[in-house]
């Protein structure tokens, strides 16, 4: 599942199949690093006022956080596929998704903030962000996004749109009655589904071998008649060549598709996290898989970006990052009569 | 106008008036098609807008609910049949955790525009997981409206005021009130108009005016509560029965003013007594008319156990009219505390 690196005319071979140029794999490495960045500044915020004693209500971000550094790739490699009205629904572990479909970074980092400036006026916060001017969407209970993306496919086609909803879910979440039960419809519907499911090898603490009686989901899609693909979630091209195939397909009305990324988070499950569940070693051992630094050699390879310009892309993104922090730091809290609305429409 | 004999073709009449104009309607759920959904609510929308807008769902609770939240989210209406709602525990997650919130937790962005339709109550032998009314279990929790039609006629306009909400609503039909001919018939035939009306959420209706004592009902408890009203009038007591009709938005002051007219109330409810909807209309009531009351609210509810099978027994916990004449009559000996 985690590939061998190509050589470099195997490099070039992929990225033509892939119908990825310059462009595109430039603008991917940017949007890598936005995401990186901007996890690595949430969970730099995030330990403000909970030191020396770990408090989760303490500090300018409260509650549980829960980040995807390591599985950039997986966002990027299919919402960079998508159409702004492609709908996305996303997990508890949902920022390097919101920010590949397209969410303002600044919106965002408000609501993790709690911000009146933020997505929802800070009634959501980290695990349920929402924007509807870009089809983004997420839930803090696992298994909740595939028959809630499968729902939105069957409106698309419904209304005679082509849109397609792309369901992302952890691999504990497969493990969910929604997983099944969604595969039965979209698949006896023919839905136009993407169902995504990002196996980072743990469910919280518990490893995929204590939780899953087979090895892989992919699998237990193809039992009910959904195409299903297991791609190399720490590579971009291989995530997007996949994507690609499965998205338009989709698209055209040919029915709904799984795909299994193996990936791996760096953090823990949540910030505090204290990992008994795995070594040093083995979060070693996946770093030098880091999907970010893995584009950018490729990108050498292939003489489309050399060091600055790598660097420059770095920066910008470092940048706009920073830059989101700084608006959901500087904005206000919202007034407290603000909880008592909004219950109904 | 002609006479109708139920809830169920009712409710079905608003359904299919109103997806004549309104593409976006979709009904889901569990044999809605050829079954009409066991219990009539969408008899007849098949033959006529068949499964493109007629959709027969697997035994998903948990997914068809799901894909109601989605698909709402991005433009439908979805009409979701549960079949009894004594099912929802199989779907409650949607429902209480995203149908119910998401417009809420998104500030205002997603639209919920979801209506759910289900069967509640026992009277007939189904037993503890196939005759329970919850309807409390959804009104506890913020972000659904709560229908409880009584009549033909409040199902007509409640569904079609149901229908053009964008929030989420669900409505339970009683099971004793649809007027199928598998079950008991415990309704009038009345008069509903053929043509499109809507009835406004959050309005009681005052069914019998009295003077002696309130007793507050929704459900199969209103026509049972009205049956020992006229026992109570042969004996001079003169009972008001307030049909509640949505417990949310609950429609505060029609009971405190009847309260304060009648000095006596007994709430009747067919869910069970804890924490639930008797506790709630009392405390409503008591906030609103504790001077005027000459007696402490009484309520008459399902004691606590789930439905009994046996027939004895089921009739023993679920409120009859003869222990509602019972009640009310007592209520009415009570003497004033004051």
């Amino acid at each position: 599942m985690i590939k061998p690196e190509p050589s470099p005319q195997d490099l070039q071979y992929l990225v033509a199949q892939a119908e990825l140029d310059a462009d595109q794999l430039r603008r991917a490495y940017r949007q890598l690093c936005l995401i990186r960045s901007f996890e690595n500044l949430i969970a730099d915020r995030y330990y403000i006022g909970k030191a020396p004693e770990f408090n989760m209500a303490a500090g300018p971000i409260r509650g549980e956080m829960h980040l995807a550094v390591g599985q950039e790739a997986v966002a990027v490699g299919v919402c960079s596929l998508l159409e702004e009205s492609d709908a996305v629904v996303s997990t508890h572990r949902p920022h390097h998704h919101a920010l590949a479909k397209g969410v303002e970074p600044k919106k965002l980092a408000a609501e993790i903030f709690g911000k009146a400036s933020g997505l929802c006026h800070g009634k959501g916060g980290h695990m349920h962000l929402f924007d509807t001017s870009k089809h983004f969407s997420c839930s803090g209970i696992v298994g909740a996004s595939f028959p809630q993306a499968a729902g939105a496919a069957f409106a698309f086609r419904k209304l005679g749109q082509r849109q397609v909803a792309v369901a992302f879910a952890g691999e504990g979440a497969a493990n969910h009655g929604t997983f099944a039960e969604t595969l039965n419809v979209a698949g006896l519907f023919q839905l136009p589904l993407v169902v995504v499911i990002e196996d980072n090898l743990y469910a919280d603490s518990t490893p995929k071998w204590a939780a899953l009686s087979t090895v892989h989901h992919f699998q237990r899609a193809q039992s009910f008649n959904v195409p299903s693909y297991v791609v190399d979630g720490m590579d971009l091209i291989d995530v997007y060549r996949v994507a690609k195939l499965v998205i338009e397909r989709a698209r055209n009305g040919m029915g709904p598709a799984l795909i299994e990324a193996v990936c791996y988070r760096y953090r823990g499950h949540f910030e505090g996290d204290a990992e008994e569940y795995r070594t040093r070693e083995e979060v070693e051992r996946w770093r030098a898989l880091d999907p970010i630094p893995r584009l950018g050699e490729r990108l050498k390879v292939l003489g489309w970006a050399d060091e600055a310009t790598l660097n420059r892309l770095r920066d910008e993104a470092q940048q706009e990052a920073e830059a989101a922090i700084q608006f959901a730091e500087s904005s206000p809290l919202p007034e407290p009569q603000e909880a008592l609305r909004g219950v109904f429409q | 106008m002609r006479k109708l004999k139920g809830l169920a073709f009712a409710i079905a009449e608003a359904i299919d008036q109103e997806m004549a104009h309104n593409e976006r309607l979709v009904v889901l759920g569990e044999d809605v098609t050829y079954w009409g959904a066991v219990f009539g609510f969408t008899m007849g929308l098949f033959p006529k807008y068949g499964r493109e807008r007629v959709v027969d769902t697997p035994i998903t609770e948990q997914t068809f609910m799901g894909m109601a939240v989605g698909a709402a989210s991005v433009g439908l209406h979805p009409v979701v049949s549960l079949m009894f709602v004594d099912f929802c525990g199989a779907g409650f997650d949607q429902m209480f955790n995203h149908m119910a919130k998401n417009h809420y937790m998104s500030g205002g962005q997603l639209p919920m525009p979801v209506t759910v339709i289900t069967a509640i109550g026992g009277g007939y032998g189904d037993a503890a997981q196939h005759s329970q009314v919850l309807y409390g279990l959804f009104a506890h929790l913020p972000g659904f409206k709560i229908v409880v039609p009584a009549t033909a006629y409040d199902a007509k306009g409640l569904t079609v005021r149901a229908l053009a909400d964008p929030n989420p609503v669900i409505i339970f039909g009683h099971k004793l009130l649809t007027g199928l001919p598998f079950l008991p018939f415990e309704g009038e035939e009345e008069e509903v108009p053929e043509e499109r009306y809507t009835l406004e959420f959050g309005q009681a209706a005052v069914r019998r005016q009295g003077r002696d004592l309130t007793i507050v009902a929704a459900g199969l408890m209103v026509p049972r509560s009205l049956q020992a009203a006229e026992r109570l009038a042969q004996e001079g007591i003169s009972a008001e029965v307030i049909d509640l009709r949505t417990l949310v938005p609950l429609d505060e002051t029609t009971l405190v003013a009847s309260a304060r007219k009648t000095g006596r109330v007994l709430i009747v409810d067919e869910d069970y007594m804890s924490y639930g909807l008797s506790g709630e209309v009392a405390f409503r009531i008591q906030a609103g008319a504790l001077g005027s009351l000459k007696a402490p609210i009484q309520r008459l509810a399902v004691p606590d156990v789930p439905i009994p099978f046996s027939e004895p027994l089921e009739s023993a916990v679920i409120p009859s009219v003869q222990r509602i004449y019972e009640a009310a009559r007592s209520l009415v000996g009570v003497q004033a505390l004051a």
